[in-house]
């Protein structure tokens, strides 16, 4: 859980990273795209094979975290013969109650998302977004420019976030890196401070799309 | 043959038999004794220990010491205790420390020294031998806990670190931090659990003894009832330890745990095994006062409290309703500072108690005031408290030190009176702490019943007519770890060759049966009190005449009481439910029948003891200065009765206390 | 002080429970929790229906028997200005007419026997699993033998002072019991006597857990929340340290 937490969370600081090629123009980004779709690792790899290796690679890494949330969670209700008539939690954070169905909420909102930029199959705005396939660019332009896109996409992005804020710290712990309290506060910190980071990182780049601050 | 005892007082009560003698300490000096006696017990091969069965009943210091320890010899160990976890048991209440003759503050310590100051401190009541053995064997306490992982005090040097308690001079108390007594007995726990896991002991838990089964004149096995399903079993083995603490609870109120009773001590003494000094009750003298009738328990605070606090009560009567720290300096009575310069606050427990109560008698109590009712039935109200100040300390220390020190017992403090100790001074009052007396023992810890060995609190053997603080933890894991697992074998080696007892036996039917019937009939009374009110009313009587102060005539009215009190409860209690089934009440009710009769005894031992040693303090017998007097030409023996029906009177053996390695003296700590 | 209690009663392991209401009446403010407990069950009694089942003991907060939910909080925590056991829950934490919910711990690990009464036995059977030092008694060397930095005693006593209630398994949302694991590891693992067998101990502890029926930690921190004694939630970092160490041990299985 920790492991592939972490390397997700990696991933997403990337990704957030490309995103923010969009304020550098159309050909920095779409060139960007290229490079990833290219010959990464060439010629110890064929061109084109990394990002292939590399979304197989996520794909298992997602797969293994699903694998062991479901684990956590059979087991968790399997110890749970019987609920309380009146609960009230005293430490709970609201990120870490909902990381199960969050963590469901946002696999939904994900397949959507990679229906939508990768494999160019969600129906938007009575097209399919492969209209743009030739520049991604222009693909991010057109689908940003739909308010509700936006407003479902800072929703998703709000789920993944507080998923992160607990699963920072929380994947940190597992490995054993809560070592005092202080050790506690510096790693809540650091889960906020990520966890915030991509929340701006994620938003501001659709955002200015909506508003017409990048075209 | 018993006589009537026509001259000890309160001879009416019961009768006076032959003298009893502990015959397995060798003779020769006091040092060697122990080694003797190790040396010339017969042994049992390991071998044949796997045939060998040993039912110890109780999981504290004393019984999950010798469950762990006979397991790793190899016998099969058959381990029972009331409540949920071997963990829970009361052992783990004790705060302060535990005492041990390691000399490691180079203050003239010795393992002579910790022998004799536990000896002056338990009034020349205590038997030499066992005293001597306990301080030898205090020193391998340490070691073993320490071994275990027992997370004591260290200094920054990363040794350990000491502190005085009361009644000594040396530092000589180990301890980690107010939670001493819980770190032993974790330590205890887990090389207990080891012992389950590695298939040497059985545990039971939530299993109760009710009665002791004696076959062919020897401790056989005992009765049990399964506190979850009531099933009532028997249980076989050679031999039978009783492990099962102290009976302080016979005064309702007391620091003891709420499930601490008499119980498996009292069955096997009606089986047969002689009870020692019962009247001999430690009470303790920093305790947190009563707050009302509803209360179910006292809480103690360790007595380490006593290293920096200094009690005191106003000097005016006046004063007593004011806010502490508005009384000046000259309007304070520091009475123990003032009444025994040498040892200060640190006397003893049994004078510590005594002079808070002295003080409260005297109208100088503090706290709320509480309804009493006197002797001759006048209520009156009585402050019943004394302040325990720190302020100096704190002025002195620093506040920081001082809740390193004893900030857990602070924050305890706080927690139950909802005061800060830290700005106001603590109230304290004594309360109902450790017994001294308990089953008859040798110097092998066997009982008067062959096969029947009884170890810690539960037995009589150490601590006289008082004991030192933080030496009763040291006992219990003596008796457990070293002691116990070096003599049973004497008996065990024979124990092949006893005739077989199994459940068909007419001994093991009968135990059955009777506690069967018991429990029918408790079931089936449904009078229209409850168990408790029995308990509280008990504890009333007790405290009120068998408490800090006893005299002749009060216990005579506590015997008529309680003995109109046993037949009420037998007539009259209410026990809801049913037997196969988790009964509480019935657990209860169990326990406090087995209390009124102990009670009794306790009055009659009292009664007949006409001297003040220890913490038996009898009006009668005191200084002019209202200091307890011994009456060693008269009552320098151990007193053991032997039970011969309920009502009846009991008989009186004596063990006379023989004095060679140490002088006797009046005790004196001015 | 007058209350309104809604306990759970529940006969035995197997029947159904359901909250039923009571009203205790004349509560002093002094009273302990179990003290306004034994006032209703002295009602109930002298009424001929059965009292109310807890587990108690020493009510000094230092046994770890009592344990009740109080209110949604193990231990009534969430009444509690400090740290507490049930047994030191006094009534002054609470006004007068209060309704107050009392439950028994809820874990698969620990079955309800009656009413407020749980079976807490999986507890020994994680210490059975490791959680000791193989010393036998007599094999001890002189106390002095090994100094311990004061750091490492301090760290191991704050494991060590873990009582064993379950508040912890009782208040996670998973019913695991990582803190009271994790409390025995770094009270072994941080004295030299707990060395040798510091890897083995880890893993066997944490697969007697697992096997046991106890929830994995999602490092919630509810129960350190709730625990009597302030284990602090640290502890449970240790032991997953030891325990990926442990993977590249040899020691044991």
């Amino acid at each position: 859980m920790a492991i592939t937490g972490l390397i997700l969370i990696g991933f997403l600081l990337m990704h957030m990273y490309g995103n923010l090629k969009m304020f550098l123009g159309a050909e920095e980004f779409d060139q960007y795209a290229e490079w990833l779709k290219g010959d990464i690792l060439a010629p110890a790899l064929p061109p084109g094979s990394f990002i292939w290796i590399f979304r197989v690679f996520l794909v298992a890494m997602v797969v293994l975290h699903l694998y062991s949330a479901f684990t956590l969670w059979s087991r968790a209700k399997a110890a749970t013969p019987s609920t309380y008539q009146v609960r009230k939690t005293l430490s709970e954070t609201y990120s870490a109650r909902t990381m199960r169905w969050g963590g469901v909420i946002l696999a939904g909102l994900l397949i959507f998302h990679l229906a939508q930029f990768t494999v160019h199959s969600a129906l938007v705005n009575g097209s399919f977004a492969s209209t743009y396939a030739d520049s991604p660019y222009k693909m991010v332009i057109g689908e940003f420019s739909l308010w509700w896109m936006v407003l479902l996409y800072a929703i998703w992005i709000t789920v993944v976030t507080m998923h992160v804020r607990h699963g920072f710290w929380s994947a940190f712990t597992t490995l054993g890196a809560n070592t005092s309290a202080k050790a506690r506060t510096v790693l809540n910190g650091c889960a906020w401070a990520v966890a915030v980071l991509l929340f701006i990182g994620f938003m501001i780049m659709p955002v200015a799309v909506l508003f017409g601050w990048i075209h | 043959m018993a006589t009537t005892a026509n001259k000890l007082p309160g001879a009416d009560y019961f009768t006076l038999g032959d003298k009893v003698a502990d015959t397995k300490a060798p003779a020769g000096p006091i040092e060697k004794k122990w080694s003797q006696r190790q040396f010339g017990a017969k042994l049992v091969n390991p071998a044949n220990r796997r045939k060998l069965t040993v039912i110890i009943v109780g999981t504290g210091l004393a019984g999950g010491a010798a469950a762990a320890s006979l397991g790793e010899a190899g016998y099969n160990v058959l381990n029972f205790c009331y409540q949920d976890s071997p963990r829970r048991a009361h052992s783990i209440a004790a705060q302060g420390g535990i005492n041990a003759a390691k000399n490691y503050r180079n203050d003239n310590d010795s393992t002579y020294r910790l022998f004799y100051d536990t000896v002056k401190g338990g009034d020349y009541r205590a038997r030499e031998t066992n005293v001597y053995r306990l301080a030898e064997v205090s020193a391998n306490i340490i070691d073993q806990c320490v071994a275990q992982g027992v997370p004591f005090a260290r200094e920054y040097g990363g040794l350990l670190d000491n502190r005085s308690f009361g009644g000594v001079q040396v530092q000589r108390t180990f301890y980690a931090r107010g939670q001493t007594g819980q770190q032993l007995l974790i330590g205890a726990y887990q090389a207990l659990e080891r012992q389950i896991a590695a298939g040497t002991v059985k545990e039971y838990t939530r299993h109760e003894m009710l009665e002791l089964i004696v076959a062919d004149g020897r401790a056989r096995g005992i009765v049990t009832r399964d506190m979850v399903t009531g099933e009532i079993e028997t249980w076989l083995a050679d031999a039978v330890v009783l492990a099962t603490g102290g009976y302080g609870n016979v005064f309702y109120l007391s620091t003891n745990a709420m499930g601490s009773n008499v119980t498996a001590s009292w069955r096997a003494h009606r089986k047969g095994a002689y009870f020692a000094n019962p009247c001999y009750t430690q009470i303790h003298p920093t305790c947190i006062p009563v707050h009302g009738e509803t209360q179910s328990k006292l809480t103690l605070m360790s007595e380490s409290l006593r290293n920096d606090g200094r009690i005191w009560v106003p000097a005016k009567v006046e004063d007593c309703e004011k806010d502490p720290r508005e009384i000046p300096e000259e309007d304070r009575d520091y009475y123990l500072e003032r009444i025994y310069p040498s040892f200060g606050n640190l006397v003893p427990r049994d004078i510590a108690s005594r002079q808070a109560k002295n003080m409260c008698d005297e109208g100088r109590g503090v706290g709320p005031a509480i309804k009493e009712v006197d002797h001759d039935g006048n209520e009156k109200l009585v402050r019943r408290g004394v302040y325990l100040d720190f302020s100096e300390a704190i002025e002195r220390l620093g506040k920081d030190a001082v809740a390193a020190r004893y900030g857990n017992l602070f924050d305890m403090y706080a927690q139950i009176t909802g005061e800060n100790p830290y700005e106001t001074p603590m109230r304290i009052y004594p309360a109902v702490h450790y017994v001294m007396g308990g089953l008859w023992v040798d110097y092998d810890l066997e009982s008067s019943i062959p096969g029947l060995y009884v170890a810690g609190e539960a037995n009589f053997s150490d601590h006289g007519a008082n004991r030192l603080g933080a030496s009763a933890l040291m006992q219990g894991l003596g008796d457990g770890y070293f002691v116990l697992p070096n003599t049973i074998n004497d008996y065990l080696a024979d124990a092949l060759k006893f005739d077989k007892v199994d459940e068909d036996h007419p001994a093991v039917v009968e135990a059955l049966d009777s506690v069967k019937e018991r429990v029918d009939k408790l079931l089936s009374i449904q009078g229209t009190r409850t168990v408790d009110s029995f308990h509280k009313e008990l504890g009333h009587i007790m405290w009120e005449y068998c408490g800090m102060e006893r005299t002749e005539e009060g216990l005579k009215i506590a015997i008529d009481k309680i003995d109109d009190l046993r037949d009420e409860f037998w007539s009259n209690v209410k026990v809801t439910g049913v037997n196969e089934d988790f009964n509480q009440t019935l657990e209860k009710a169990g326990r406090v029948a087995d209390f009124i009769e102990l009670g009794r005894l306790m009055c009659v031992d009292a009664l007949h003891r006409k001297e003040s040693c220890g913490g038996h303090f009898r009006a009668e017998s005191q200084t002019e200065d209202g200091e307890a007097l011994r009456h060693d030409d008269q009552f320098l023996y151990a007193a053991a009765w032997e039970y011969t029906g309920t009502g009846e009177k009991p008989v009186l053996h004596k063990e006379d206390l023989v004095y060679e390695a140490i002088e006797l003296k009046q005790r004196s700590y001015k | 002080m007058n209350i309104t209690l809604r306990v759970w009663r529940q006969a035995n392991a197997q029947s159904e429970g359901r909250m039923v209401t009571y009203q205790v009446q004349d509560v002093s403010e002094d009273m302990s929790f179990l003290e306004m407990l034994d006032l209703l069950n002295e009602d109930l009694t002298l009424k001929g229906e059965e009292p109310v089942a807890f587990d108690h003991d020493c009510r000094e907060g230092i046994c770890g028997m009592c344990g009740v939910v109080i209110n949604g909080t193990a231990h009534g925590r969430g009444n509690s200005p400090v740290a507490t056991t049930t047994c030191q829950l006094h009534m002054r934490s609470f006004s007068d007419g209060a309704v107050i919910d009392v439950e028994p711990w809820r874990a698969g690990a620990f079955p309800v026997i009656k009413d407020l009464v749980v079976d807490r036995s999986a507890f020994d059977r994680i210490i059975q699993a490791g959680g000791y030092v193989s010393v036998n008694t007599g094999a001890a060397p002189e106390a002095h033998a090994n100094a311990v930095s004061k750091l490492k005693a301090d760290r191991a006593f704050d494991a060590a002072t873990c009582i064993g209630c379950g508040a912890c398994v009782a208040a996670c949302p998973n019913h695991s019991g990582m803190l009271f694991t994790a409390a025995k590891i770094t009270h072994l693992a941080m004295l030299p006597q707990g060395q040798p067998e510091r890897p083995l101990r880890v893993k066997r502890m944490v697969g007697e857990h697992d096997a046991l029926g106890f929830g994995g930690c999602t490092n919630i921190g509810e129960c350190a929340a709730v625990c009597p004694k302030e284990i602090p939630l640290d502890t449970i970092s240790q032991l997953n340290r030891d325990l990926i160490a442990s993977l590249f041990k040899r020691d044991g299985k």
